[in-house]
């Protein structure tokens, strides 16, 4: 990967790197918007350069409950995005979805629901990355998405696994996002070390 | 009064009784508890990554990996007291998150991960007295040297211990 390490790119382009992540999240949000009929707010995106014993605790704790969604992300990029919302709020992001047909008030989910937040996922996930590749002109393509409903630091896990060949931190562009009141989650965007000099150079940064 | 120490990702720790050891969120990752039978010394490594020797990195969080990880966490045990031929080990973890993974190199990387850690004990002559690894879920230990104890958590499949 050249010369380019992580702690070089989060110093140099920190600006750069969160700006992706305000047009990204900025259309997944709209999308998310349209799809539930009401406003969705976002916070200012956070570009973080973590050691990994820090990973589990940037969503409010390691043992948080989150119904994640995780798509791998290939084409002239590599990587990963993951979707992440709090349980109760995956709830009722779901029943809003569902027309009032899910059920809010159980901490389970069912067939229907997981199947349903998964396709949330998908649509949303697919507008922040599309939105990164109209900017970039580059090829990204997120492949299928998969679910599962578990502890924040076993889901985050996964992206810090790849990081963990290259070195001992994890960089990554978190959005957050909210309503009124009900819900609350996450997109977080971890680049493959590689990709990075890639999206940088596509967006004319000297690397 | 006794305290739970806590250990993080790519992270081990030593630990006397009456103290506890935790690791919170296990994902793919692997959760090595070592204990001497004798004077209750014990340790809890949390590793990422099956093997140190597949990456070349010059400076490295020994931690991160089963093999080394391992060694550093006898190695701090003994200097502690412990003596290798008395320890015993349970293990728990290397979960695959997700029902599959992009990158072809890291799937079932869950699976990798306590193959290495069984290769690693074997080698060092520890034997694992119990374990708790593979599917698909999150796990949350505890782990108390005085008695050996390995608590388990997991999201919607209550505690255990083994």
């Amino acid at each position: 990967m050249g010369d380019l390490t992580l702690e070089k790119v989060t110093e140099s382009y920190f600006d750069v790197l969160k700006e992706i992540g305000n047009i990204g999240a900025g259309n997944a949000m709209t999308a998310l918007s349209q799809m539930l009929g009401t406003k969705v707010d976002m916070h200012v995106p956070q570009v973080e350069l973590l050691e990994f014993n820090e990973v589990g605790a940037v969503m409010g704790g390691e043992e948080q409950i989150m119904v994640g969604v995780f798509l791998g992300v290939e084409g002239d990029i590599t990587g990963s995005m993951l979707f992440l919302v709090e349980q109760k709020s995956a709830k009722h992001l779901i029943n809003k979805v569902m027309m009032g047909m899910g059920n809010p008030d159980s901490e389970e989910f069912s067939e229907m629901e997981l199947s349903a937040m998964q396709e949330i996922g998908n649509i949303i996930t697919g507008a922040y990355l599309n939105s990164l590749s109209t900017l970039t002109n580059l090829c990204i393509y997120p492949s299928p998405p998969a679910l599962t409903v578990d502890m924040a630091a076993a889901i985050l896990s996964v992206p810090a696994v790849e990081f963990g060949i290259y070195g001992d931190n994890i960089l990554l562009i978190q959005s957050q996002f909210f309503d009124e009141v009900e819900i609350d989650g996450y997109f977080i965007l971890v680049p493959d070390i590689d990709s990075y000099q890639k999206i940088l150079a596509a967006l004319g940064m000297p690397v | 009064m006794s305290e739970i120490i806590k250990v993080g990702m790519a992270d081990l720790k030593t630990c006397l009784p009456p103290n506890g050891i935790t690791t919170l969120g296990l994902g793919s990752c692997v959760g090595i508890a070592l204990r001497d039978t004798t004077n209750k010394v014990g340790g809890l490594a949390h590793i990422m990554l099956p093997d140190s020797t597949a990456v070349n990195l010059s400076q490295m969080n020994v931690a991160k990996f089963a093999d080394t990880g391992i060694d550093e966490l006898v190695k701090q045990m003994e200097a502690l007291g412990a003596v290798r031929r008395r320890m015993v080990a349970k293990i728990a973890g290397g979960a695959m998150m997700f029902a599959f993974q992009s990158k072809s190199g890291n799937i079932q990387v869950g699976e990798r991960n306590v193959e290495a850690v069984k290769q690693k004990l074997a080698e060092l002559k520890i034997p694992i007295l119990a374990e708790d690894c593979g599917l698909n879920y999150g796990r949350t230990v505890v782990f108390y040297p005085e008695t050996g104890d390995y608590l388990i958590k997991s999201v919607g499949k209550g505690e255990k211990t083994i």
